[in-house]
């Protein structure tokens, strides 16, 4: 077994998902704890100087895959020339973020690799030599840790929980190109559709605004949106509003929808059914505004208004709008 | 067009878990199918009415699951095979895979196999495109709208990904796991509910699928839990008094001035 922990850098389009950042972030800590170094891979094609950004961000050494074949992703095609690097580099850790690319990648590497998989980690540590991952269960009602036997350990990292490391400007690392295993995947991705203009995914947003029962119908998400726009947020929503067709599951927040870690969550009429507060009890802030004092949502927001959504939220965003403008 | 279905029974999303001595408390705790499964259920109903063929049922996990299980019958599906073996518990989702791959090898005759995208117990979303890759067959995850031509035995299928969807082609049998809103799952009805006590209802062991006792459940485990705890107390509670505009306006100086998010 090696002492190296090797990170799957996911880009789109030329850009690399934050989570990367994040990755080498962690990765630098727990190779320094096995006394070995942190390493990237990247696939894709026309990359760029994208070696430069991981190297800047501490990677000691960075894969590249650059073939057409790889410029969008197959679970095949990622899964069988990640599987040929890793019999070749021995990692002790291998992690991948956990996007809807890296939960759809990592459990078919580790099955083809005949390992285990810890899934949506939001803590990673060395212990006894060996990887020890803390992961939400039930949606966060309770946390689990646990360590993998067999190597490589895999670990996907859930997006938005780590700090990104300071990137070093100037800092190289040795750029090693590698080959696309050979073989066809049997899916393929003939098309991507992309969500509404410059909408902002619940997964990856910073910021999220948030509307439930209480916004009481499709049109009542106004000024939910309008306020998420000056902030650049995201546009969330509970179950309730979700099943009264008033809003596309995408946003669902919760247990049956996106687990969240933003730094701001804004919960416009949610009363805070268990199941949502689930899926984002986990954000550093939360703000809720609700015209029922004894709403549950209350005893976990950091700041609560009691009152009517469509009075507060315009106020809210006047003055955010204020601020910004400052 | 034969399909079969993976169904687990999970605590109702509205459960409050209790953890306690480093394990999840047990009692209290109502059991229902996994949501996601339902929508992978529903699902090869709806293949079925178009296209013929049946609809297997396969579930690991313990005795106290038969109820649930019967709940798919009720809705539609026309046999089971539960995997009810105390040797299959405890397991990871690579031996949980890797006991469902046995099994349905052992079917064989299928032209989908539909999951859930993730169990709400777990949440590991590993096992679906496990059973792919031990299966040697294609996958396709987080499946919110699906197309199958039955003549050219191929799919398409739209999955989600971070603001948009992923449009995948590939050709059956292959692996699909279930997405919430590909479907509205039917409620099973009276009639339903009485034939399901009569559909056949398979209960296998490891022997039954070839495998043995080390290789699946805890034994065959490459997840080991150390630890199970209740996530940290979050300290909130406190309301910003005054009207809406005062009100708005002291949260925004607060956002800014005290928790620095602004």
């Amino acid at each position: 077994m090696g002492n190296k922990v090797l990170i799957v850098a996911e880009q789109r389009d030329g850009v690399l998902k934050k989570v990367a950042f994040e990755m080498l972030g962690v990765g630098a800590e727990l190779a320094a704890a096995l006394g070995g170094g942190v390493e990237a891979v990247v696939l894709g094609t026309d990359l760029g100087s994208l070696p430069d950004s991981l190297a800047e961000a501490g990677a000691t050494k960075v894969y590249v895959a650059d073939d057409p074949a790889l410029a969008t992703y197959s679970s095949e095609g990622y899964t069988q020339t990640l599987a040929a690097l890793c019999e070749r580099v021995e990692p002790a850790i291998l992690l991948i973020g956990a996007t809807a690319m890296g939960r759809d990648l990592a459990p078919r590497l580790a099955a083809r690799l005949g390992v285990g998989l810890a899934s949506d980690c939001t803590a990673l540590q060395i212990d006894g030599e060996r990887l020890l991952a803390t992961r939400p269960i039930f949606a966060g009602k309770a946390l689990a840790k646990v360590k993998l036997n067999g190597d490589p350990q895999i670990a996907t990292l859930r997006p938005n929980v780590l700090a990104a490391p300071e990137p070093v400007t100037g800092k190289t690392a040795e750029v090693e190109a590698i080959a696309k295993a050979a073989g066809e995947s049997r899916a393929k991705v003939v098309q991507i559709l992309g969500a509404g203009e410059g909408e902002i995914d619940v997964a990856e947003a910073d910021i999220i605004v948030s509307g439930g029962r209480g916004v009481g119908g499709p049109e009542g998400f106004a000024p939910v949106r309008s306020l998420a726009k000056t902030l650049r947020a995201a546009v969330g929503a509970s179950r309730a509003a979700v099943d009264a067709g008033w809003i596309e599951h995408a946003h669902q927040v919760g247990q049956t929808g996106k687990t969240v870690t933003p730094n701001l969550y804004i919960a416009c009429g949610i009363s805070g059914a268990i199941q949502h507060l689930a899926g984002m009890k986990t954000s550093k802030v939360i703000v809720a505004v609700n015209k029922d004092p004894e709403a549950p949502i209350f005893k976990l927001a950091n700041y609560g208004i009691v009152g009517d959504l469509f009075e507060v939220v315009p106020q809210l965003e006047k003055e955010f709008k204020t601020l910004l403008s400052e | 067009m034969n399909s079969i279905v993976c169904l687990k029974e999970v605590p109702d999303t509205e459960t409050r878990i209790e953890v306690r001595d480093g394990k999840i408390v047990e009692e209290g705790i109502q059991y229902v199918v996994n949501p996601y499964d339902e929508f992978a259920l529903e699902e090869a109903l709806k293949w079925q009415e178009q296209a013929g063929g049946k609809v297997t049922l396969v579930s690991l996990g313990p005795e106290r699951a038969r109820e649930s299980i019967l709940k798919g019958l009720a809705m539609g599906a026309d046999e089971v095979y539960q995997l009810a073996d105390d040797a299959f518990l405890g397991g990871d989702s690579f031996a949980t895979a890797k006991a469902l791959a046995a099994a349905i090898r052992k079917l064989g005759d299928y032209d989908a196999i539909f999951c859930g995208r993730q169990a709400v117990d777990d949440d590991s979303a590993a096992v679906g495109i496990m059973l792919a890759e031990m299966l040697d067959l294609p996958h396709v995850s987080v499946v919110s709208r699906l197309d199958i031509d039955t003549e050219t035995r191929t799919a398409r299928a739209e999955r989600d990904i971070e603001g948009g969807k992923e449009v995948v082609e590939l050709p059956l049998p292959a692996v699909i796991t279930a997405q919430k809103g590909l479907n509205e799952p039917r409620y099973p009805s009276f009639r339903g509910i009485r034939q399901a006590r009569t559909k056949p209802f398979a209960v296998w062991n490891v022997a039954d699928v070839d495998l043995d006792s080390q290789e699946v459940g805890a034994a065959g485990a490459k997840v080991e839990v150390v630890e199970i705890t209740p996530p940290p107390e979050r300290l909130g509670g406190r309301i910003i008094p005054g009207e809406p505009a005062e009100a708005a306006k002291e949260v925004v100086r607060l956002l800014r001035e005290e928790a620095k998010v602004i």
